[in-house]
């Protein structure tokens, strides 16, 4: 039986008491890739910050490896440490290449943190520029040196928060394979945000759909397109859907 | 002559050096916090700190006299550690609150234009409160030396405050300012000019590294 990551439980989340994420049932497994789609403000990249503890719920539990987490039991930074985010816009520090995908394994004292680093940057095609400032990169470089910041760190789970909006088609292909290798590899679990139903498809063999904050379909890769059971999955995989 | 020269620039540095010294060790800190974190009070605490930033260093100089007087809350007190009216240690406070909002207000200032989302991304790449603060801070460190240097430049230029509570008195609270106005007025228009020209190139100096910084920040 597959093993279950993630095990979300009348989770939701308000901003200024609007309810913007109200999931009643979502199990994550360990190794999959699970995509999130939806329209705009529909609570993906909320969902994404809940699963990293970047903000607590204000209501219902998050069990991450048969531990389970709400609004007055939050994890530990040992656990924290499992998950990162890569972001939809690449947020480097002030730094080089190399210092930013050293940062995350400095903080940790991991061992082995210069071979780490230097791998991850093979992995993204970026060690060449290791020694350039890491604000001077275009988008689709930074973008990429981002990933290799959070896949140096080996995460258990990897979530990304619309990682190849407004790249060009070269730094899709090139994250998205990156992205596919991770998990054939190395196992690892990742949820992917996207707008992009095509690569939903490329990317996850689930895709969940998220409109209003609510989770209103969750099904394997190609049913999800092919035979969506709800209405308004069906539009929005047909492109019909209208906010 | 030159001897007084030099010992009028050397104690308006000293002063201006330990009173910046000071309210860096107040200012970013507090800076800091009003930058990263909310809490109760907080609007109140900014309109505070820019406030400070606009009051006139004379009345400054006005309530630091006051206060230390012999008449006066602290002065009538007697605590040996405090310094007395015209003295250089009463200079030093005087400066440390001018200075202080500056090197507070700027650094919150730098603070607060950082993304908020890269505290969210530091967090997420697995930092602690206080690693994400220092990250933080030394992401802007470029404006926390701005910060410095303003500090720097409000309180080295400034007449009013140490005049009321330094007096002035030569070899003993006689600084840059201070020594232009009294040479000016006994018509010693070069020794003026001289001390003029000093001030004039420290504050140029102060600035320069200042627009240079700003410039590393802007490019």
């Amino acid at each position: 039986m597959t093993e279950i990551v993630y095990q979300l439980r009348n989770l939701a989340k308000e901003y200024a008491g609007r309810r913007v994420l109200d999931i009643d049932f979502l199990d994550i497994y360990r190794g999959e890739v699970l995509a999130i789609v939806g329209p705009s403000g529909s609570g993906k990249s909320t969902l994404l910050q809940l699963l990293n503890f970047l903000e607590s719920p204000c209501q219902g539990t998050i069990t991450f490896n048969g531990e389970v987490y709400h609004s007055a039991r939050l994890p530990s930074l040992e656990v924290r440490r499992r998950v990162t985010t890569v972001f939809q816009r690449p947020l480097l520090l002030n730094r080089t290449v190399w210092q930013n995908v050293f940062y995350g394994l400095a903080l940790r004292n991991s061992p082995e943190r210069e071979q780490r680093a230097r791998q991850a940057l093979n992995q993204v095609g970026m060690l060449d520029a290791a020694h350039q400032g890491a604000l001077s990169l275009s988008g689709g470089e930074g973008q990429r040196v981002s990933l290799a910041r959070a896949i140096a760190l080996q995460p258990q789970v990897l979530l990304l928060d619309e990682p190849t909006a407004n790249l060009d088609p070269y730094n899709i292909r090139k994250i998205e394979d990156i992205i596919k290798d991770l998990n054939r590899d190395q196992q690892v679990t990742m949820v992917v945000v996207t707008h992009n139903i095509f690569q939903a498809r490329r990317l996850a063999q689930r895709v969940a759909f998220l409109m209003e904050g609510k989770l209103i379909e969750v099904a394997s890769n190609p049913a999800f397109f092919e035979s969506p059971q709800d209405a308004r999955t069906a539009a929005f995989v047909a492109g019909d859907m209208v906010y | 002559m030159i001897t007084d020269f030099s010992e009028i620039i050397t104690l308006s540095l000293r002063v201006s050096g330990i009173a910046l010294f000071f309210s860096t060790l107040l200012g970013l800190p507090i800076g800091a916090l009003i930058g990263l974190y909310r809490f109760p009070g907080r609007k109140l605490v900014v309109a505070l700190l820019y406030t400070g930033m606009g009051f006139p260093p004379v009345v400054i100089g006005l309530l630091v006299y006051l206060l230390l007087s012999r008449s006066g809350p602290l002065g009538s007190l007697g605590l040996p550690w405090l310094p007395e009216l015209f003295t250089p240690g009463a200079m030093i406070i005087a400066q440390t609150i001018i200075s202080f909002p500056m090197v507070a207000g700027f650094t919150m200032a730098a603070i607060l234009a950082i993304d908020p989302q890269l505290r969210q991304q530091i967090r997420s790449l697995g930092a602690s409160e206080w690693q994400i603060a220092m990250t933080l801070l030394s992401e802007v460190r470029l404006g926390v030396i701005v910060s410095i240097v303003a500090g720097f430049g409000s309180i080295i230029s400034e007449v009013g405050a140490v005049m009321l509570v330094g007096g002035n008195i030569a070899g003993r609270t006689r600084v840059m300012t201070t020594a232009i106005v009294l040479e000016t007025r006994k018509g010693n228009f070069d020794l003026a000019l001289a001390l003029g020209a000093v001030l004039l190139g420290l504050t140029f100096l102060a600035n320069l590294i200042m627009l240079r910084l700003q410039g590393k920040v802007l490019d």
